[in-house]
């Protein structure tokens, strides 16, 4: 292998000279007196490379070792990454010894010794590609499916598998022989470069089904498809990590993956200790065994922050090859974006606007498109849908980032700073925001066959609804309570009904925080009859006076479990109220 | 300083900036520190024998010959119990007139706290400052920046909090303080008879400064000793973190790196980070609580420094002052703890989290009605109550001289919502509303 010497240090740019051959991407260990820092080759001029150091580099000195490995960064893959805690490196981080992080710990994501209940799928003489589903074992409640290595080129036989049985992952469970006869044995455990992503599967059809989230103003209004992509770009404090954190618990997905990118340690934390106690409300077990975290937070070293993400990326691709619904969340790729910025400057390159590289737009929407429903080479499907958030600099959607990721993600989720300010939670502007994929004909028909026939025409009167609600408030502002028509204001408060029953939403409320489909359903049905009944008022004081009981009174239905006997109560007292001032 | 034996001494550099030297060198360490001239520095920049050090204080009158002698270590604080009731400059060296410290040599700066060891963040921390505890309650383990613009009384409500809150150590960063706010936090700690529980960092306006930079980390390397290795509740307050970060664009134009946002270095984020991310939470009781100061200007928070400080921080705190009951208030929009939901209706009264947003709705229906009356619009009767319950609440409840217990704080709620409002206008749960509604 290649070794090289240290030559140069910049925080954490080390200038390697080094003996032999490197690759681009290739990862090195410097030796600082007996602690091995993990390194990426990033530039190479001559008999340089420059490498970024995803750990600090205090006290390195020129002429310290350094060994290349002639692999790039990559991720093993095999059961057992499920409810782990990992680093943006897959080390995982509960393996690690200490309060303290130690530069150069490196821990083995898996376990070696753990037995799996094993359960053949493939028989001997089946041709196979890579990932072909060999076997199969429990994970949790998952079935982990061992796949045929993805590095494996062309076509193969099985010859022969092992019988069901509890075996360790690095054994042997499966033979298969290439064209020329040629044996390889398959474990359980492969291996794989983050920065490629896996294509293990036949086609990428556009996306079609609804990912059901459980937040109203998403589902609704702004739904995402599963192998969707979207993105949420939010000032600080409009509830981003919220938001967030209500995905990742409401999600109908098999496996969730949180990449905590750049962000604050507490919020991981408390997913650490809520999620191992929370029940997943689809199958009644606990959060934390659909989970994997990927945890590079604002005070782990920034070189492993471009690296978290594509770990997690790997990590879904894999689980996705086994026909599972995954979904990835990413908090924030604005960090990721930052990290590129601070190597790209040291490194002295051209800068582009605010100093980011001139290439970030093409690497956010390379790695968008990792993101995707797909059909496997076995006719299964599998998905993984993206959410990234977006911390734009200023709260200002025109900077890089932003600007980049729009152009990548189908979704926009504006999170609205007027909206966080008056605390109508979630944030998410209803208007600004948008779903290309509400706009897709199949995504229509999926609507129409799986909610109700007038759905797709629903949503869109709920829209102009908000939009007249708008216009009329303006107007109000401009001339005054009384300087428009009654009905202004009756138009004004049928759109605040829809703000304040539908979009917003408790995320801490036991009930609130999550809403079926069939309850959103009902829950539409319930405003939109509102706004189309005709009401009497003398002045616009009883106007305002009297949704406002309406609202009152829809927020206890909110609160209360759907169909219950309170539910019921309470949509009695609503027929009531609205009945005060219905014109027959 | 003593010289050990063999230490190899340089007496030749070759290049001398503004805040930088550089020279030719062998066999030293990244981070190291050095004393050139006297003066103490630190390595920023290796490349083949050509080291770069960046002189803290300054490069004013280093002549070509002089003497650079490297220490072979980072940065580092002595530790110990000694610390307590002492002030230190941004070196760590008392300034109080006592005797240095003995203790352990820790390297300050050191690395993160292992996500999984932590816990989650869940004992309130009361201050009695209804704006804080009734709309904004901290949790210990919290990192929590004021912002305020240089007029407000920021380091007066920073110092009530710090000895509000039951904390065992208070720990003091100041960076760039004049000398004046520095007598008034000594004066301060020493009349509430605190001082054996203070521990101060400080680089006034009379110091250089790229000397702030170390003030942090110093401040956070003695706060992790009593957090880590005896269990102690430690409060940090780091004032004024615009400062600091206005000595790192020095440091960064310097090196001749290129700026992004506001002039600021590229890696402000992470600089940022890596001080407030010591806020912790540890499973054995020790914890490390930071409340800082970003002093804006104008009150403009879209400046890089705020605007990142924003991301990494935990919430952030506004003061305001309000015209129509002349005190300064906690401003109920803009101020934000995002640990808050951690405690409020669990470690308080089960009502707080549905009080807190119904008055902070109608006192933002209040400021509707108070822009509708500037506009010359009349104003209906659910307007004018909501401005007569505005000033009520600034009063007996924003404003930052109020010292009560959080209970009472839901109870003078509940009496304003009662005088001013029928319970379907303030839109709280039943239940609540059975349970505390005034009934007479």
């Amino acid at each position: 292998m290649t070794a090289g010497k240290v030559a140069g240090i910049i925080a954490n740019l080390v200038f390697v000279e080094v003996d032999g051959p490197v690759h681009q991407n290739e990862i090195c260990y410097i030796n600082l007196s007996g602690t091995m820092l993990m390194a990426e080759v990033i530039k190479v001029m001559g008999t340089q490379a420059y490498v970024q150091v995803f750990e600090s580099t205090r006290g390195l000195k020129v002429n310290d070792t350094v060994e290349f490995t002639g692999h790039m960064l990559e991720v093993t893959l095999g059961p057992g990454i499920l409810s782990k805690n990992f680093d943006g490196l897959q080390n995982d981080l509960d393996k690690m010894e200490g309060v303290f992080l130690k530069r150069g710990e490196h821990t083995n994501p898996l376990e070696d010794d753990k037995l799996w209940a094993f359960k053949p799928i493939a028989k001997p003489g089946e041709s196979v590609i890579a990932g072909s589903w060999l076997g199969e074992v429990k994970e949790n409640w998952m079935p982990h499916k061992i796949m045929v290595p993805f590095k494996l080129e062309g076509k193969f036989t099985v010859k022969s598998i092992v019988k069901e049985g509890e075996y360790k992952i690095n054994d042997t469970i499966a033979v298969i022989t290439d064209s020329k006869g040629k044996e390889i044995n398959v474990t359980m455990v492969q291996k794989w470069p983050v920065k490629l992503p896996i294509k293990a599967y036949k086609e990428k059809p556009r996306p079609f089904k609804l990912l059901e989230t459980g937040v109203r103003v998403i589902d609704t209004l702004n739904p995402i498809a599963e192998g969707g992509t979207g993105f949420i770009p939010g000032p600080f404090g409009t509830g981003k990590t919220v938001l967030q954190h209500s995905l990742s618990k409401q999600a109908d997905a098999d496996m969730i993956i949180v990449a905590a990118c750049g962000e604050r340690a507490n919020e991981v934390v408390e997913i650490f200790s809520e999620f191992p106690e929370l029940d997943d409300p689809r199958t009644g077990r606990k959060l934390m065994e659909r989970t994997t975290i990927i945890a590079n937070t604002s005070n782990m070293p920034v070189a492993a922050r471009e690296a978290s993400v594509y770990t997690a990326m790997t990590l879904a691709e894999y689980y996705r090859a086994m026909g599972l619904k995954v979904l990835m969340l990413a908090d924030s790729t604005s960090r990721w974006a930052q990290a590129l910025r601070e190597m790209s400057n040291r490194m002295e390159e051209l800068p582009g606007q605010d100093a980011f590289p001139m290439d970030l737009p093409a690497i956010i929407s390379n790695f968008y498109s990792r993101a995707g429903f797909v059909y496997l080479n076995n006719g299964e499907s599998g998905s993984i849908t993206f959410i990234g958030t977006v911390s734009p600099a200023g709260g200002n959607l025109k900077e890089p980032v932003t600007e980049s990721t729009k152009k990548a993600a189908r979704c926009f989720y504006a999170l609205s700073q007027q909206r966080a300010d008056s605390k109508r939670y979630p944030a998410i502007d209803p208007l600004d925001s948008y779903s290309k994929y509400a706009e897709y004909p199949e995504v229509e028909e999926y609507f129409i066959k799986n909610m109700e026939p007038e759905w797709p025409a629903k949503i869109r009167v709920a829209r102009d609804i908000l939009i007249r609600g708008r216009e009329v408030a303006e107007q109000i502002n401009i001339l005054g309570d009384d300087g428009v028509p009654i009905d202004y204001h009756e138009k004004f408060w049928k759109a605040e009904v829809i703000d304040f029953i539908i979009l917003q939403q408790d995320a801490f409320d036991k009930i609130d925080c999550s809403t079926s489909l069939e309850r959103q359903r009902y829950m539409l049905t319930s405003v939109l009859n509102i706004y189309n009944t005709k009401f009497s008022f003398e002045t616009f004081e009883e106007v305002a006076t009297f949704f406002k009981r309406i609202i009152n009174q829809m927020r206890q239905i909110n609160y209360s479990e759907f169909n219950s006997e309170k539910y019921i109560q309470n949509e009695k007292e609503l027929v009531t109220i609205i009945d005060e001032r219905k014109i027959a | 300083m003593e010289t050990k034996a063999f230490q190899k001494i340089y007496t030749k550099l070759s290049q001398i900036t503004k805040a930088t030297c550089s020279l030719k060198a062998s066999n030293i360490g990244y981070e190291e520190m050095a004393f050139v001239h006297g003066r103490l520095a630190q390595v920023v920049k290796i490349i083949g024998d050509n080291v770069t050090l960046q002189i803290f204080s300054g490069t004013e009158g280093i002549p070509t010959n002089a003497e650079v002698i490297f220490l072979g270590r980072p940065p580092v604080l002595k530790v110990s119990e000694e610390l307590s009731g002492r002030f230190f400059n941004a070196y760590g060296e008392p300034i109080d007139g006592g005797p240095e410290v003995d203790g352990e040599e820790r390297q300050i700066g050191g690395p993160s706290v292992n996500p999984v060891r932590r816990k989650q963040p869940s004992e309130f921390i009361p201050t009695g400052i209804a704006g804080i505890d009734l709309n904004n309650a901290l949790v210990t383990g919290q990192k929590i920046p004021f912002f305020a613009d240089p007029d407000q009384p920021y380091n007066q409500v920073m110092a009530m909090v710090a000895l509000r809150a039951d904390a065992d150590k208070i720990i003091l960063g100041g960076m760039g303080l004049t000398n004046d706010d520095y007598l008034y936090y000594k004066n301060v700690f020493e009349n509430a008879g605190a001082l054996d529980r203070i521990i101060s960092f400080v680089n006034t306006t009379e110091n250089p400064p790229v000397e702030r930079l170390l003030v942090p980390d110093m401040a956070l390397t003695a706060a992790e000793y009593f957090a880590v290795d005896k269990n102690q509740k430690v409060l940090v307050l780091l004032t004024d973190m615009t400062l600091y970060a206005d000595a790192l664009s020095i440091v960064s134009n310097r090196m001749d790196q290129i700026p992004s946002k506001d002039s600021m270095p590229g890696s402000l984020y992470s600089d940022l980070a890596k001080i407030y991310e010591k806020a912790v939470q540890f499973p054995d009781g020790g914890s490390i609580t930071i409340i800082a100061v970003t002093s804006l200007s104008g009150g403009d928070i879209t400046h890089a420094i705020p605007d990142n400080t924003g991301y990494i921080t935990e919430g952030q705190l506004f003061l305001r002052k309000d015209t129509d009951i002349g005190k300064v208030i906690v401003d109920p929009f803009r101020s934000l703890s995002r640990l808050k939901q951690l405690v409020i209706g669990k470690k308080t009264r089960a009502d707080h989290p549905q009080v807190m947003n119904a008055a902070i709705r109608l006192y933002a229906d209040a400021a509707n009605a108070k822009t509708k009356l500037e506009n010359g619009f009349d104003l209906t009767d659910y307007d004018d109550r909501t401005l007569q319950f505005a000033k009520d609440y600034s009063e007996k409840l924003l404003a930052i001289d109020v010292n009560i217990e959080v209970d009472s704080m839901l109870t003078t709620c509940w009496d304003l919502f009662d005088k001013y409002f029928k319970p379907a206008e303030v839109g709280i749960k039943q239940e609540f509303v059975d349970k505390y509604w005034p009934k007479n």
